[in-house]
């Protein structure tokens, strides 16, 4: 009906770029057509805060989406284009925390980690925001590039809670979007913030932990100087220094055997553990 | 060059294990606690509550009830006491109508159709003695419990109390050196070791997933607890005066399903100290909010997913075994059957152990499934010690209606109070089946694990009711 008229709306002057409401009627859902791609977006998020309905509402699938925490164990793929630009957005499987090693997290972590997404989406659930503030700032210790989607705000009213979305976005130093996925609302503002840190309208300044032990800060700081003179295009030498300390085998031996670089690609491809975990059920 | 550049990867490892042994080994711990402690502060600032005193919350009341460090074991055991005694009590009913359909109507009926249409005597024998009355006898036991036992479990699950649960137990298996939500697979073994191996996957670290692969093993499933319900009820239920026999054989059962626990937390403190030595993964565990189950469709899935299933899989191990039983005690070698040399070159061995050759030859047979274990005993016993008059002959697997009955073909095979109670433990400690075998392999990728996994919970259970023989033997000698 309408859509098609307002997806051929000419650009009839220069504002009009920059316009969020012209971007917003701009958004074409390409769905399953990943060609082309100009930003890759990550959809991170703990379990069950519907990053997959995000998903859905921003590249028209349908990704089954369900009420209960662990729905996505793999990583889904689709596409859409906002502001002439071409995006693909890749949801993850939902997790807690970047420090644990289950399989299906682990998916998720390494794209993060070593995916080198454009942008990441971190959707949080509104009426549990301390619990997904765990996560966001894990995330935000790793990459700058991240927007926080404030999701389920609809469900935060009902418990009676408002979440001051300005200071909320002040005190991480990342854009906050308050959203309603399942209704679609405030699926443009995520789109334009999206859009402006992808573009690097936006700069960001991520929050840094603070209570963080000295002695942990030191010993982390030590470390990532050591492991960038070896490794210096490492994405995340801080994460690596941290799983070090951790006494993480499996990075002990990535890290001695070189083969850590390899864990940047490895984030990239399909993640071979995916099919151990879709063999049964 | 610069001098930066000299570093090789083993001085960072180096470096790193220096400062680790700085920082202490409560590294992970006090990150996370940062973490938490920034993430507390900013979302006290950015959330506002309007009503600063909190209302009536009765999410939070249940949790404080059933989490309580008072209430909240006893309140646990209570529960799971009655989703089994709802099972074992509702499923009688339906387990005799369907015997009396499968062996009393369809049996007889089937044997004189086969007898009209003149068919050999062994492939009569075979099919229906053999194979028919193994799978007729399997869903009589088991659909029944099953039916019930599912969905009451599914239904708590999804009311949303087993988080509840894992974190109540989260504690103990910690100072086991395992991980809390071991207490999850736990529970799913309870149903069928299978899946309990399959729910490990949401367990974080490798070494934890093992202990909690290993150790799923001890929590008595579906084809068990028939042999313990029926061993209790015909040798403890009567140590007693008749009105309190349900409730003492029901309570022996429950013991000995809590001893299973007991073990699991006995074998998982055991394997973190010594082949699987290694730090206890923080977790969190989201307490999802309690909903309404949804009855129907909860009662529909359970039946399809997991009932249907599982019948299923025993029904296909239970087709050979049946024609197994019926081979081997047909078959005769210098005047006696296959079974009955197998049973007495067993037999010594058995009698140490408190048991008996019957027995052992009966769980070899049931590895595939050990739901047949029962009817395989008594076909057995029957066979050796010559009975006669009871069952349909050699090689039959057979349910008698009566328990005296029951109890006689016991005495008869010169069983005592010992050998019911060995055999209780035995059938809570041995080997897996061979599908939970085959899951375990398939989830870990490793012979090693999967050997471990097999022959643990075995060579535990020959010791254990070789001691219990012992000092039961002494004991009687005072």
């Amino acid at each position: 009906m309408t859509e098609k008229s307002i997806e051929t709306l000419p650009v009839t002057n220069e504002n009009c770029a920059t316009c969020p409401v012209h971007n917003a009627a701009n958004l074409k859902k390409l769905g399953l057509n990943l060609e082309n791609t100009d930003y890759v977006v990550a959809l991170a998020g703990n379990p069950n805060v519907g990053k997959s309905t995000v998903f859905n509402a921003l590249t028209g699938l349908k990704q089954h989406t369900g009420n209960w925490p662990g729905k996505t164990v793999t990583r889904a793929e689709g596409a859409y284009e906002y502001a002439e630009k071409n995006y693909k957005i890749v949801d993850l499987p939902g997790t807690y925390s970047l420090l644990a090693t289950s399989l299906d997290e682990e998916v998720a972590r390494n794209f993060i980690l070593f995916g080198q997404p454009d942008v990441t989406i971190v959707v949080v659930d509104a009426s549990r925001l301390e619990r997904n503030l765990n996560l966001v700032l894990q995330i935000l210790e790793i990459t700058d590039r991240v927007v926080v989607c404030l999701n389920l705000i609809d469900e935060a009213e009902r418990h009676g809670l408002t979440v001051d979305d300005r200071r909320l976005s002040r005190d991480l130093g990342v854009p906050v979007v308050p959203t309603s996925a399942r209704f679609g609302i405030g699926m443009e503002d995520l789109l334009a913030a999206v859009h402006e840190v992808a573009t690097e309208q936006i700069k960001n300044k991520p929050y840094q932990i603070e209570s963080e032990p000295t002695e942990i800060k030191f010993a982390v700081n030590e470390l990532v100087k050591q492991i960038t003179s070896i490794y210096p295009d490492l994405p995340n030498p801080r994460w690596v220094a941290l799983r070090l300390l951790d006494g993480d085998q499996e990075i002990i031996s990535a890290v001695q055997n070189g083969e850590i670089n390899g864990l940047v690609q490895a984030g990239v491809e399909e993640d071979k553990r995916i099919e151990f975990l879709e063999v049964t059920n | 060059m610069s001098k930066e550049s000299k570093i090789s990867p083993n001085d960072i490892l180096a470096t790193a294990q220096n400062l680790r042994e700085q920082v202490g080994g409560e590294f992970h711990q006090s990150l996370v606690e940062a973490i938490y402690t920034d993430a507390t502060r900013i979302a006290d600032r950015a959330v506002i509550r309007p009503d600063s005193k909190p209302r009536f919350d009765l999410d939070r009341t249940i949790d404080k009830i059933v989490t309580s460090r008072i209430f909240g074991f006893p309140l646990m055991i209570l529960l799971f006491t009655i989703v089994f005694w709802l099972t074992i009590s509702g499923a009688n009913v339906p387990s005799q109508m369907l015997a009396t359909l499968l062996l009393d109507n369809l049996y007889p009926w089937l044997k004189g159709v086969f007898a009209a249409m003149s068919i050999p005597w062994w492939i009569d024998g075979l099919l229906l003695d053999g194979m028919y009355m193994a799978t007729a006898w399997v869903i009589s036991v088991m659909l029944p419990p099953m039916m019930i036992f599912f969905p009451l479990f599914t239904l708590l699950e999804d009311f949303g109390y087993l988080p509840r649960v894992a974190f109540n137990l989260d504690n103990v298996f910690r100072k086991a050196g395992a991980h809390g939500k071991q207490s999850l697979s736990m529970m799913m073994g309870f149903g069928c070791n299978a899946a309990g191996v399959v729910a490990t996957r949401i367990i974080d670290s490798p070494r934890e997933r093992l202990i909690a692969i290993i150790t799923n093993n001890f929590s008595l499933c579906n084809g068990r607890w028939p042999t313990q319900i029926l061993i209790a009820t015909v040798f403890i239920g009567a140590l007693v005066p008749a009105q309190i026999a349900g409730l003492v054989s029901a309570l022996s059962v429950v013991a000995i399903a809590v001893l299973g626990v007991l073990f699991t937390f006995a074998v998982s403190w055991a394997l973190s100290k010594t082949v699987l030595r290694g730090e206890v993964s923080t977790f969190s565990l989201e307490l999802p909010p309690y909903r309404p189950p949804r009855v129907w469709q909860t009662i529909y899935t359970s039946i399809i997913d997991r009932t249907i299933y599982v019948l299923w899989r025993a029904i296909v191990f239970a087709l050979p075994a049946g024609a197994f039983i019926w081979i081997t005690s047909n078959i005769q070698i210098s005047g006696l059957s296959i079974a009955e040399w197998v049973m007495n070159w067993l037999n010594p061995v058995g009698l140490v152990l408190g048991l008996n050759g019957v027995i052992l030859l009966a769980y070899i047979v049931a590895i595939p499934a050990n739901e047949i274990v029962i009817p395989t005993i008594l076909m057995l016993t029957v066979l050796g010690s010559g009975i006669s008059g009871v069952g349909g002959g050699a090689g039959v697997m057979f349910e008698l209606d009566s328990l005296s009955a029951t109890l006689n073909i016991f005495t008869a095979g010169g069983w005592t109070l010992l050998t019911a109670v060995n055999l209780m433990l035995f059938s809570l400690i041995h080997n897996p089946c061979s599908t939970t075998i085959y899951t375990i392999y398939k989830e870990t990728g490793s012979m090693k694990w999967t050997l471990i996994s097999s022959f643990l919970p075995l060579i535990m259970g020959f010791v254990i009711t070789f001691f219990v023989a012992q000092i039961w033997r002494l004991v009687e000698l005072l």
